[in-house]
């Protein structure tokens, strides 16, 4: 599966995005299972995860499932309590939008993508491990 | 050791960058102190009671003598508050007692990790990147994330083992380091593995525990533990998993810490710990890592199962290093009749090497521990004079690689017979050669009140009380092996709950106060199987603590059978008798203090 990089979203797009009640578009809690999306997937073009606070981790597992396990196809948008810090990770557990929130600086949030040009585990986007892709 | 590789070290620097960039943001008020707080826990900073931690990973322990020179440089350089906040803690602390706050110190804790209590924050980054130098970090040593994988000190040397378990350390700890879905657990999450019969890292008090086994064909496997803990609700992982082949571990862990994830409690942090959902869950939740295991490798394919490549090209860091052969070995009839000649000269030499040091795999060799116990420093405590000495003595004497132990001591694993002596000399010089490992006075102690913001009292004192107390090494032979532990607060670093004699710090109204536990097991074959020790009574008051524990040891020599060790005789004669002198104890102090 090759996935764009995660697109960021200021507040006010998101905003108005979903100010509509397009039922393409899936806000999903955090304690929810996603597997309860498995049989209408198809029809659904994006999902809102939600971080309530930024170190509530939930919705990693959650994107994880979704694209992974359920072979969710859409977009996946972090929204709420979205941290640039954790955009990385966002990226890598399959989410491809995220909500920043009003006042962000961007290119402080663009220079957390050039960081690190490989990580070790494997995740939604590069499924193998290091060492399976270099061949260590 | 493990060696890094270009990409290891590439992502440890730029960790170290990650890190200046996110200090950064907080100086300048772009990210808050809330948000700044996980992302500085997760590298490693903590913020103290005068001044911030710095916990420094050590994985699995070891450490090469360049990196104990690196360690020792930051302490020198830059343990060293600013006056103002020195001259508070000073101030603060010598009120209630405290002496000494020791300054350009390194302290070496029970996950095997090294701590510096004074370096300042404005000069984290600068630490963060010397320590890069030498291909170390403070990566996920503190935060609700996976900690520092912990194992058997003798790891790889150890008579009584199964397999190697650092190999496998080494793969856990690569996807363990900043995994991107496991970062924001509803708490801290911490795994020892060990692979020898005997447990030497207390892994049943593990959120996971793993242990190398073989199955009835002779594979290699792990019999996998999960729910262990102590802190406020003391409990033994019960065993999910009888025999999981070796290369599954990774594809099971992920199903285990997802779960957990997934639906461990967020509401309250004391029972945000997998030990709760476990407990709370029983078999449902075993049912529920199985089935997601059973998902991640059918339907994900099980991306993280362990190569035989993958096995090898780490495990080939772990053979022994070229100096075990250097030298031609002397024949065993020789070297046996050596040592009986210097034990025969030095008495002290004698009780050192029968308490110290521990047999090897290889015959040649032996596993010394250098005590960090001893009077006038806190257990576990390192000058960076010291810290100097010791890199020169691994270089000297251990092929340049040291282990720190759970036991807060360091370990040495490559030590040729013939030079005990002479390392015996060079650490009684140093002072790191107390003849007192699994005594009365190697005891655990975590900083305590003293430094840390969470501890309802001090640690250091009652240690230090202790430890004068008992000088006499005739008097701690008698006495015996014993595990005593002592806790500033019920988050329990000090692993009161583990401890034969356990010590934990309350506080009442204001005032330390410190609860005594008795009978519990780390599962060590000394131990016993693992358990909580149990409360023999209101908490003492910190002058009635050293009396307390001679009125409880005194109870136990007048107690014992022959031979036998104090934790057995607890189980024998149960709490009471112990309760009972405790009690006299604590009345004699108080009636004291009203009579002066």
């Amino acid at each position: 599966m090759t996935l764009k990089p995660i697109r960021l979203v200021s507040a006010e797009e998101h905003a108005e995005a979903g100010a509509s009640d397009d039922p393409k578009v899936v806000r999903l809690p955090n304690d929810a299972d996603p597997h309860t999306l498995a049989d209408r997937l198809d029809a659904i073009e994006r999902i809102d995860l939600d971080f309530p606070q930024f170190h509530d981790g939930r919705a990693f597992s959650q994107a994880f499932l979704l694209r992974r396990r359920l072979g969710f196809k859409g977009d996946i948008r972090a929204t709420g309590d979205v941290l640039i810090d954790q955009l990385v990770q966002m990226e890598r557990t399959g989410f491809t939008s995220a909500a920043l929130k009003p006042g962000v600086d961007a290119a402080d949030a663009q220079r957390q993508f050039e960081r690190f040009p490989a990580f070790y585990q494997g995740d939604a986007v590069e499924v193998e491990p290091l060492f399976a892709r270099t061949g260590a | 050791m493990y060696q890094y590789t270009d990409f290891d070290r590439q992502f440890v620097r730029q960790r170290a960058d990650q890190f200046r960039d996110q200090l950064g943001r907080w100086q300048t008020g772009k990210l808050s102190e809330e948000e700044f707080r996980p992302l500085r826990l997760q590298n490693g900073w903590y913020v103290q009671r005068y001044a911030p931690m710095l916990r420094v990973a050590v994985p699995y322990g070891e450490l090469s003598s360049r990196q104990i020179r690196a360690l020792a440089l930051i302490a020198r350089e830059y343990d060293e508050p600013e006056a103002e906040v020195y001259r508070t803690a000073l101030e603060t602390q010598g009120a209630l007692g405290t002496a000494t706050l020791p300054t350009h110190y390194a302290h070496f804790t029970t996950r095997t990790n090294v701590q510096y209590n004074w370096i300042p924050l404005s000069k984290s980054a600068d630490v963060m990147d010397l320590l890069a130098s030498v291909d170390m970090h403070g990566i996920q040593t503190s935060g609700n994330c996976i900690r520092n994988i912990t194992t058997d000190e003798r790891a790889g040397i150890a008579q009584d083992e199964v397999a190697d378990p650092r190999p496998f350390a080494e793969i856990m700890r690569q996807w363990s380091t900043l995994h991107p879905e496991f970062a924001f657990l509803p708490r801290k999450f911490k795994i020892a593995i060990t692979g020898a019969t005997e447990d030497r890292a207390a892994t049943d008090w593990h959120d996971v525990g793993l242990k190398l086994v073989r199955n009835d064909a002779g594979e290699l496997g792990f019999r996998v533990a999960v729910g262990g803990g102590m802190g406020r609700t003391p409990m033994i992982g019960p065993v999910v998993r009888e025999f999981l082949p070796w290369n599954q571990i990774m594809n099971y862990l992920e199903a285990v810490v997802r779960v957990y994830n997934r639906y461990g409690r967020r509401d309250n942090k004391y029972k945000a710990r997998i030990k709760i959902l476990v407990k709370a869950e029983g078999q449902k939740y075993i049912d529920d890592v199985e089935q997601e295991y059973r998902e991640i490798v059918e339907i994900d394919g099980g991306p993280h199962t362990i190569t035989q490549a993958e096995f090898d090209r780490v495990a080939a860091s772990f053979v022994p290093p070229a100096l075990a052969g250097r030298r031609d070995a002397m024949p065993q009839g020789e070297r046996d009749a050596l040592l009986q000649r210097q034990s025969a000269a030095s008495v002290p030499f004698a009780r050192w090497l029968a308490r110290n040091v521990a047999p090897h795999q290889d015959p040649g060799l032996r596993a010394v521990t250098l005590s960090f116990k001893r009077r006038l420093q806190a257990p576990g405590d390192a000058s960076a004079d010291q810290l100097d000495v010791l890199a020169g003595l691994v270089d000297r004497f251990s092929a340049g690689e040291a282990r720190v132990t759970h036991d807060q001591n360091i370990l040495l694993p490559w030590v040729h017979a013939e030079d005990l002596f002479e390392l015996w000399q060079a650490a009684s010089d140093a002072g790191l050669a107390s003849a007192n490992v699994h005594l009365l006075t190697d005891m655990i102690a975590c900083p305590g009140g003293d430094f840390c913001a969470l501890a309802n009292a001090r640690s250091i004192p009652i240690a230090e009380a202790i430890t004068e107390r008992y000088q006499d090494l005739d008097e701690l032979d008698d006495i015996g092996e014993i595990d005593l532990h002592i806790s500033g607060c019920i988050n329990s670093c000090g692993h009161h709950h583990s401890g034969h004699i356990g010590i934990l710090g309350v506080d009442k109204d204001g005032k330390e106060w410190y609860q005594v536990t008795l009978g519990g097991s780390d599962g060590s074959a000394l131990s016993g199987r693992s358990a909580a020790g149990k409360v023999i009574g209101p908490s003492f008051s910190a002058p009635e603590v050293p009396d307390v524990i001679e009125a409880v040891l005194t109870t136990y020599r007048d107690t014992r059978l022959a031979g036998e060790t104090f934790i057995n005789t607890v189980r024998r004669v149960g709490l009471d008798p112990f309760k009972t002198a405790a009690n006299a104890a604590r009345f004699a102090v108080a009636a004291q203090e009203s009579a002066s």
